[in-house]
């Protein structure tokens, strides 16, 4: 009891010194000079109820923490029927979900369709960190950089050299893999923390690099109308550029800008099922193994004859080219991009859907994608308190289920 | 006699001003057991860092089958045949049991990433060979029913021999266990005792062994090293070893 009185006091002591720097006074220009002015009396009325928050909710912090425990954790493998019924169920379940993904879109609001197609791009973005993060165990921080390349090769190829959207996706993806292998080669010794703040000044390198490169990259006005995809050369603008033809008159079909985002979609659907698909095969061979066996103990790995610095690099490289995919369609969907979408906040947010869904889970990955995305969409007037939410939703993710949403599931092989 | 296996000169490690090893002379040949010896903070343990490339020795040569080690990375050492156990468990203990055995077999495997994309003929030959190759192991230690569980959640003894298993299965020549029998109850000692033996007949390896259980290393080492802070104070059969007057001095006179 004394000792978490002492913390509940020195808690509440921090967060009374951060509120009053932060939230009590204000610095303001009165004519030319600076001046300092404190807060009214209803803002130090909000700060001291926070700190009383912070007092007891520390000085209670067992039974807190045994709320949170009684919060029931449903067991998702547990609706899954088992053996033989889940084989024969299984391939129609995935085609339903396949169908349904495809034919959804087109009952829903282009809103709707815009936001199903940001979400596949975190999930792509959270599969391949997932890679990094939670099979190999290795601790990107800078994760977004090649994302930035991603998006940036297909901006710029096709920008000075007309490159198409489909050229570009593997150009883009190869790049970021080199960009991964270059980076990964020197800091792949360091392990844990020191791994962290190296790749996370390489986020930050690629982005000041960006920002001041303006002579190629347009600096922080970024590069704006980027092609969009076309469909085996039809394109989805109201009117073709010269010698193309457009998707609605090919057709015959009414022009509706409903179909550009249709369409986006559906490149993300395809190009989500092709990440998802090699990724679970990764995961089932050898390398895969090799990963996660790296993350659970890197001396009897060494012990055993595997080579720690290719396994590293090859976890290191697939992710890169993973967020390379995802960055080139980015592009191509937003039409747009500077500076300003790669900043390290990106990096950390796909972090945690990689965390919140459970280490190496796909699943779960796939399912804090969702929630991550959607949640702020659903909380717009909360807009202003986004990383607040963001930061309550980890703590409270953290106490309640810290191994993440759905767990990974160790796959049973059958030993005949 | 039989052939030489593992030929080691004059070995010698510093730490800064600690000579943790200090010109130790070993020689294993096939099929042999060998054991080392020596009260706690001997320096065995760095002997086994030293062979198996973990730590770069201050001086010495290592031969192995002839060739130099000197220069090797440790996985390197590990693929030449030379493989080691850790005097704590070292599993892979969120993987199952059987994913631990795969693992291990990694460089017989195809890594070859399209290889494995497309599943081509030789990916899954080598991939059932490997499972083959790790379920006759599994079988060896009794711990085939426990394949598709947790490493982590064996009991300890079973832990114990399925690090065994594990080095094993990548058909190493000179096995180098530290302490394997340490935690062990007197049941599974004897079983460990039988299992080194059968690795050294049945299997026709050789086995380099720490130990501390003197009962166990009396009774399987074809010949048994003793070092005391870090230099080499006697060698010998087990019974040369048992009369020695400085061995039983070190064991018994100054403990
Ligand atoms: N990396 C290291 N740096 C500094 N000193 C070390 C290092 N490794 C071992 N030592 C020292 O070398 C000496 C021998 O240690 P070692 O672990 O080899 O003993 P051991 O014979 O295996 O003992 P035990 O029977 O307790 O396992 C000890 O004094 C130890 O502190
Ligand atoms: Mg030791």
């Amino acid at each position: 009891m004394r000792g978490s009185l002492y913390n509940a006091i020195f808690a509440a002591g921090i967060t009374l010194v951060l509120a009053c720097l932060m939230l009590g006074v204000r610095l303001g220009a009165e004519g030319t000079t600076l001046a300092v002015t404190g807060a009214g009396a209803d803002r130090w009325g909000w700060i001291l109820a926070g700190v009383g928050v912070v007092f007891f909710g520390q000085l209670f912090a067992n039974q807190v923490d045994a709320l949170f425990g009684r919060i029931p954790k449903p067991n998702l493998s547990a609706l899954k029927p088992q053996g033989s019924s889940w084989n024969t169920l299984k391939p129609w379940l995935l085609s339903a979900l396949v169908v349904g993904l495809l034919v959804w879109p087109f009952m829903v609001s282009r809103g709707a369709v815009d936001l199903a197609t940001l979400t596949l791009i975190y999930i792509m973005l959270g599969l391949g960190l997932n890679i990094v993060v939670g099979l190999a165990g290795l601790l990107d921080l800078g994760y977004v950089a090649f994302y930035a390349v991603g998006a940036y090769t297909y901006a710029l190829l096709s920008e000075y050299f007309g490159f198409s959207f489909w050229m570009c996706l593997p150009i883009a993806a190869l790049l970021a893999a080199t960009f991964g292998f270059i980076l990964g080669f020197p800091v792949l010794r360091l392990r844990g923390d020191y791994l962290a703040i190296v790749t996370l000044g390489f986020g930050e390198m690629i982005r000041i690099l960006l920002n001041n490169w303006t002579s190629i990259t347009g600096g922080p006005n970024g590069i704006s109308g980027i092609e969009k995809p076309t469909l085996f050369g039809l394109e989805f603008s109201r009117r073709a550029s010269e010698g193309n033809q457009t998707f609605h008159e090919f057709f015959g079909i009414d022009y509706s800008s409903g179909h550009k985002v249709i369409f986006l979609y559906l490149i993300a659907v395809l190009l989500v099922i092709i990440v998802i698909y090699l990724i679970n095969r990764l995961m089932r061979m050898p390398i895969g193994r090799a990963w996660e066996a790296l993350r659970e103990d890197e001396i009897a790995c060494r012990s055993l004859g595997l080579n720690r610095t290719v396994i590293k690099l090859s976890a290191f490289t697939l992710g890169a080219s993973t967020a390379g995919f995802a960055g080139c369609f980015f592009a191509a969907r937003q039409g747009f991009i500077s500076p300003e979408s790669f900043i390290f906040i990106e990096s950390a947010i796909i972090l945690a859907i990689v965390v919140l869904g459970g280490m190496g889970s796909q699943i779960g990955v796939i399912l804090a994608a969702i929630v991550m995305t959607i949640l702020p969409e659903l909380a717009r007037e909360f807009s202003d308190y986004r990383m607040l939410m963001f930061g309550l939703l980890m703590v409270v993710m953290m106490r309640w289920r810290p191994e993440g949403l759905v767990p990974m599931k160790r796959p049973h092989l059958e030993l005949k | 006699m039989s052939q030489l296996l593992l030929d080691v000169n004059e070995l010698t490690m510093r730490f800064g001003g600690l000579l943790a090893v200090n010109a130790v002379n070993l020689k294993v040949r096939n099929r042999q057991i060998v054991s080392i010896i020596g009260p706690n903070g001997a320096g065995k343990t760095t002997v086994f860092n030293c062979l198996s490339g973990f730590y770069i020795p201050t001086d010495g040569s290592v031969l192995f089958n002839g060739d130099q080690l000197a220069g090797l990375k440790d996985f390197q050492i590990s693929r030449k045949g030379l493989v080691r156990t850790f005097q704590h468990v070292r599993l892979f203990s969120k993987m199952t049991v059987i994913e631990n055995m795969l693992v291990a077999q990694h460089r017989h495997l195809n890594t070859n990433l399209f290889a494995g994309m497309f599943k081509t003929p030789s990916y899954r030959r080598l991939e059932q060979e490997a499972m083959d190759r790790a379920i006759y192991w599994l079988e060896e230690v009794d711990l085939l029913q426990h394949a598709n569980r947790e490493a982590g959640y064996l009991a300890y003894g079973q832990q114990r021999k399925l690090e065994i298993a594990r080095c094993m299965s990548t058909q190493p020549e000179l096995l180098l266990l530290d302490e394997p029998a340490a935690g062990l109850n007197p049941f599974e000692t004897k079983e460990l005792d039988q299992l080194i033996i059968r690795l050294r007949d049945e299997h026709e390896i050789s086995v380099l062994l720490i130990e501390h259980d003197m009962g166990l290393v009396m009774g399987i080492s074809d010949h048994i090293y003793v070092i005391a802070q870090g230099t080499p104070l006697a060698d010998g059969t087990p019974d040369e070893v048992k009369q020695n007057p400085d061995v039983i001095k070190a064991y018994l006179g100054e403990s």
